[in-house]
């Protein structure tokens, strides 16, 4: 009896142990900083050194049109900007797992994965350089014929979504591949074989099956997207009007600590409430989706 | 004779320098059960999808209730295919798996459901529509997936090798309920197999295929009991080989000597002079067994043999015995009678078979070939 019961014992020790770094990395640098934004952000400083609680930086937040219009545009930006992901990459993703084989499939991929060997901001320069006024493409487009003058083509939405789409390309392709991958191209044979049309094998038998990929890459990208704060801003400069960077300001600019603790809680919840509002719109759940990607 | 649901004309097919499928023509007739019948890798796979659509012939065409398929996709074909390991859509129950084909034809719902119901019913899964994929047991789900072809009313059913997945006892089971299946429903079945008996026992014309050409079509007993080619008499059904050279041919009947030093007597299949390489047949059942010489049949040469070891498998029971002065190894069924139930390994027998039973085949390559 105690026997059983020592042993137990040092199996639950032994487990502790092992989840002890996850554990740590979870308390130390997710959980506390997190306690003390939120603390931060549901206080009000009344004089120097003075403060007491309220919630006083959300109603700013809702009182200052500037404010919630940035939001909803880096929602609606974000949003986009993965849906544009879905459709380039599910190509790509469904000529590595179907179509090529062996060396090439890998070699596709490869390609797909090397941007990455380079930093973000290097990548975002060199995006600078191609399409500033005195960059290579608007000189490459007068050269052409196609325009004049050299125009600028940075500091446009469309070029932040061009950026972001670079930039998350591979996390999307990655639990596409893995998804289509698990697909039995006989599936795909059987329901042409029963008079299936290409785009109803597409609606009917692939996209079903990799509809977990499918999510798993859209939470993905776009958190990864509104929380990126590198290419809005260097692609976009003034314009950009991204969320990340009101928060930033406030903590860096402003001095307003208290204000971008409640502009980074409101962006968990956006992000948090959209994954929730997608999972439930697919009928997936979450478990099944992390699981895949 | 009405126009055949399959025919085949003059089909190639050639991955690189590999011909899987050479030069191959045969029809098949309307309401017909038709396998083709080989080893791995001689081709019948190739020729199925090539029926099917998802292959194009490099050279030849296929006809299908008298119709070119040429340029004829696969969703457009009047042919429906029961896959290897069935390929059922997970993603649906099984009743919208039944129902999958008549919704691309742009079948109203309601009917949809009333026929994918009646189908179901049809091979005993009454009831079974709402279920998912994977609560169904092995067979289940075989009929599933030929209900959700003949729901679709095919002129013709390919069917690779469906049985392949499952255990020995439902395969039993499966052929049986195969057949009938289709004598009920009367559509032509286009059936590969790997497995002669699979083939014998369901079809009314076996192609015997091999290296990408037919040796032999004709039906079930036609392939047994006269096979056109060694391969055919080989692969068919279980045989003893004995290979060796003529001795003599006298009026179809050749006296061959083995390598081992046997000399048996075997009805000639093709030209055959004396000196040639050859190769000779005995099904087990042709041969009879006696303790004595007097217990076998009069008239046929009768030999001196040891038994080797003893194949207890019921019905199918057989006895593998060394002919006295060759050592070579012969195997014989026993019969039924349990006359021979109390055999035991070393014992002293007779022997004997008749030699129009057995064929001899000349030895391609050989001169006299």
């Amino acid at each position: 009896m105690l026997e059983a019961g020592t042993r137990r014992w040092q199996a639950r020790l032994m487990l502790g142990l092992f989840l002890m770094p996850a554990v740590l990395w979870l308390v130390s640098l997710i959980i506390l900083p997190h306690l003390d934004l939120a603390i931060l952000s549901f206080r009000e400083r009344v004089a120097p050194r003075e403060y007491r609680a309220s919630l006083e930086q959300y109603r700013t937040f809702f009182a200052e049109p500037l404010y919630w219009h940035i939001f909803v545009r880096t929602a609606l930006m974000s949003a986009i900007a993965t849906l544009l992901t879905l459709l380039i990459a599910f190509p790509i993703a469904w000529t590595i797992a179907k179509l090529l084989r062996g060396r090439a499939s890998s070699l596709l991929f490869v390609v797909c994965l090397i941007p990455f060997w380079v930093s973000e901001t290097v990548r975002t320069l060199g995006w600078m350089i191609l399409l500033r006024e005195s960059g290579v493409l608007p000189s490459l487009l007068v050269k052409l014929g196609i325009t004049d003058v050299p125009i600028e083509l940075l500091y446009r939405d469309s070029t932040i979504l061009v950026g972001l789409v670079y930039t998350s390309l591979l996390f999307m392709v990655v639990p596409l591949v893995g998804s289509l991958e698990s697909l039995d191209n006989a599936l795909i044979e059987a329901a042409y074989d029963l008079g299936a049309s290409g785009w109803s094998v597409l609606r009917k038998i692939v996209i079903p099956h990799a509809a977990p990929g499918i999510t798993a890459g859209c939470i993905v990208v776009f958190m990864m997207t509104l929380g990126n704060y590198l290419t809005p801003t260097l692609l976009g400069g003034k314009n950009s009007q991204w969320f990340t960077e009101q928060i930033y300001t406030q903590f860096i600019t402003r001095f307003n600590w208290e204000q971008g603790a409640a502009f980074g809680f409101l962006l968990l919840l956006l992000s948090t409430s959209m994954v929730w509002v997608g999972l439930r719109l697919t009928g997936q759940r979450f478990g099944e989706v992390m699981r895949r990607s | 004779m009405s126009t055949p649901d399959l025919e085949a004309r003059s089909l190639v097919k050639r991955f690189g320098a590999y011909t899987a499928v050479d030069t191959l023509s045969f029809s098949v007739a309307r309401g017909s059960f038709f396998s083709i019948l080989g080893p791995s890798g001689c081709g019948k796979t190739t020729l199925l999808r090539m029926i099917a659509g998802f292959i194009a012939p490099d050279e030849g065409d296929i006809l299908i209730g008298g119709n070119s398929m040429a340029d004829v996709a696969p969703n457009r074909r009047p042919v429906n295919m029961v896959f290897q390991q069935l390929a059922l859509f997970p993603m649906m129950s099984v009743g919208e798996n039944v129902a999958f084909g008549l919704a691309r034809r742009g079948v109203a719902r309601a009917e949809r459901v009333k026929k994918s119901a009646e189908m179901l019913e049809r091979v005993g899964l009454g009831g079974a529509g709402h279920k998912a994929v994977d609560e169904l047991s092995g067979g289940q789900r075989q009929r599933v997936a030929i209900a959700r072809s003949l729901v679709l009313e095919p002129t013709l059913l390919l069917l690779d090798e469906p049985l392949g997945a499952l255990d020995l006892k439902l395969r039993e089971h499966m052929k049986i309920e195969l057949k009938q299946l289709q004598a009920a429903f009367g559509t032509t079945f286009v059936y590969i197999t790997h497995d002669q008996s699979e083939a014998l026992v369901l079809s009314d014309h076996v192609g015997v295929m091999n290296k990408g050409r037919f040796e032999q079509l004709g039906t079930p007993q036609e392939l047994y009991y006269s096979p056109a080619t060694p391969f055919v008499a080989g692969f068919v059904g279980s045989n003893n080989k004995i290979a060796g050279r003529a001795k003599s041919v006298q009026g179809g009947i050749v006296e061959l000597e083995s390598a081992e030093g046997w000399s048996i007597h075997a009805q000639a299949h093709g030209a055959i002079a004396a000196g040639a390489a050859v190769e000779a047949f005995v099904r087990p059942e042709v041969a009879s067994l006696g303790r004595t010489s007097s217990e076998l049949p009069a008239g046929h040469p009768q030999y001196a043999a040891t038994v080797e070891s003893l194949l207890f498998d019921g019905a199918n029971s057989a006895v593998l015995v060394r002919e006295q002065k060759s050592r070579f190894e012969f195997r014989i069924a026993l019969p039924q009678t349990g006359r021979f139930a109390d055999l035991k390994v070393g014992e002293a027998l007779q022997f004997g078979f008749d030699p129009a039973r057995a064929v001899c085949f000349p030895v391609a390559g050989s001169p006299s070939a």
